[in-house]
């Protein structure tokens, strides 16, 4: 009974730290997915969502996860601005080539960028938002789970299925989608191209501010924390399938899983080597990821 | 009674160094259907592109009526009322026949008008309409045809720039989309046709340009480009 009790709760936990890595991912498949851009600034940009939420909560000291409504804004902002300031002349001088390198190497150099930048506005210090939500327990049926990873999972369904909806109902979702399929074609439907890969990059980093801000009431932030991130991301996104929206979500919480269970069971290295083992055998079976990597925006 | 409607002074442009229209003049005239026809490589695409603004041009100048267009962005252009079809039809392949053709009314100037463009282009294609929620890459080419056709009038072009409608269909639906093209220009639309298919061009055009090596060699009213011997003997094979 205790066996199956703890096997619960890493369930759980293991489905909502999936939910964030999938998360994380879809704002990573969504840039990949119109701009062909491989962001390598992904996780820099959610560790500058988390120290920005963190700060804005340090001084404000209201809940949390109502700096969503704060800090999603300033950060889509904020992505809006590096793409139009830095990727977008470094994407037109490469116009014609189809996946740009030199916006790829441009994306790493911007990581090392925020993370310097972090270091010396806030320090290398660990911190956390600790509230009344960071021991709080809710009981799930026979189980206990943390609350705020409880929190962070409902969130994120919510945020990721909402970011669905929008793509897929509204007219600059359809807008970005049209990008994804055939930039040039879209174009050619009077669509603002660098506007909407400028919207779509503030977008992606507004996701990732969500996962920034939920991970909060539980997660250390300190300079370095969005390398942990970032390569998880890619692997959730690979396995998922490259600009998958489904598979990104199906695939952070695969990966979320496999650590939360095998953590009962093994050493926390060996668990590493088997969410890489796993991530192998589904790509040896399916190469394109779960859900294909055809871009079916 | 002819109003310019597009007209290109001496255009120069290409893909990087390498050029591909030099020094082009032509123009369109209010409600004309204007075809310009030559072999492969001669051009006809690229110019089309850098009408729309997808390629800039390295020297000359595009005039839309009385404004000058060559170094404005696509959207811009769009939003004017000149609109391209490309080049293979270029349907979005996960977007359903009608995002295709919501995508197709993108500027403000047609979203207006999204409802009243959608029961017209219904009414003229009703094949669209039977698969409206189709998705674009499950459709035939001739359909996929009619479908970038009517995306494009859902942007409700002042000038109509089709590129090789006629590409890879069966003689069949070559007919079709030429009686259709023919029926967009009866309403008062001004087309500007590019095709390889010179025979049918020039059949339903007013006047035509043959395109040689990136520059204009002949131009003239249909009927003088079909009489004209050279081109019956490298186009028409007569």
């Amino acid at each position: 009974m205790i066996f199956l009790v703890d096997f619960l709760s890493a369930v759980v936990n293991g489905i909502s730290m999936g939910a964030i890595y999938g998360l994380i991912a879809l704002g990573l498949t969504l840039i990949f997915g119109i701009m062909r851009i491989i962001n390598f600034a992904h996780g820099a940009l959610l560790m500058l969502s988390m120290m920005v939420g963190y700060w804005i909560w340090k001084f404000s000291g209201v809940n949390p996860y109502l700096m969503i409504i704060v800090v999603a804004p300033i950060m889509f902002c904020f992505g809006y601005f590096v793409q139009r300031v830095f990727i977008k002349p470094v994407l037109d001088a490469q116009k014609d080539v189809r996946e740009p390198i030199a916006v790829l190497l441009l994306t790493a150099a911007l990581a090392i960028v925020f993370e310097n930048l972090a270091l010396m506005v806030f320090g290398a210090d660990y911190v956390m938002a600790k509230t009344t939500v960071t021991d709080a327990t809710i009981a799930l049926g026979g189980i206990t789970v943390s609350a705020a990873r409880f929190y962070a999972l409902i969130l994120a369904l919510v945020i990721a299925y909402a970011f669905y909806l929008f793509l897929q109902h509204t007219e600059l979702g359809r807008r970005l989608r049209a990008c994804g399929q055939d930039r040039n074609t879209a174009l050619l439907m009077g669509i603002d191209g660098p506007k909407t890969f400028a919207i779509a990059f503030g977008i992606g980093t507004a996701l990732l501010t969500v996962a920034a801000i939920v991970l909060l009431p539980f997660y250390y932030v300190h300079p370095t924390v969005g390398n942990v991130f970032m390569t998880k991301a890619f692997i959730v996104v690979v396995l998922g399938g490259l600009g998958s929206v489904p598979g990104a979500l199906l695939g952070g919480i695969i990966i979320g899983l496999i650590e939360s269970i095998g953590a009962q069971y093994m050493t926390a290295t060996l668990t590493t080597v088997v969410v890489y083992l796993v991530f192998l055998l589904i790509l040896f079976v399916k190469p394109s990821g779960l859900f294909g990597s055809r871009l079916e925006w | 009674m002819n109003m310019k409607l597009l007209s290109i002074k001496n255009l120069n442009s290409g893909y990087g160094d390498v050029k591909i229209i030099k020094n082009l003049s032509l123009e369109v005239n209010k409600g004309e259907v204007v075809s310009i026809v030559g072999a492969n490589g001669a051009g006809k695409t690229t110019l089309l592109k850098t009408i729309s603004g997808l390629i800039p041009a390295t020297s000359g100048e595009i005039w839309f009526e009385d404004q000058r267009i060559d170094n404005l962005p696509p959207h811009k252009i769009t939003e004017l009322g000149i609109i391209h079809v490309p080049e293979g039809r270029r349907v979005f392949p996960f977007f359903t026949v009608y995002e295709n053709l919501l995508i197709g009314s993108t500027m403000p100037r047609a979203q207006k008008e999204r409802k009243k463009n959608l029961e017209y282009v219904f009414n003229l294609l009703p094949r669209l309409a039977e698969r409206k929620n189709q998705v674009g890459s499950t459709l035939s080419g001739g359909e996929q045809q009619m479908l970038a056709i009517g995306r494009a009038l859902m942007g409700m072009p002042r000038i109509l720039m089709l590129d090789e409608p006629s590409l890879g269909l069966s003689p069949l639906l070559v007919q079709t989309i030429f009686e259709l093209i023919s029926t967009i220009a009866k309403e008062g639309i001004t087309v500007l046709l590019v095709e390889q298919n010179v025979r049918q061009a020039l059949k339903l055009s007013d006047r035509a340009y043959v395109l040689e090596n990136g520059s204009i060699s002949l131009e003239g009213t249909a009927e003088e480009i079909s009489n004209n011997p050279d081109v019956k003997k490298a186009y028409l094979g007569l």
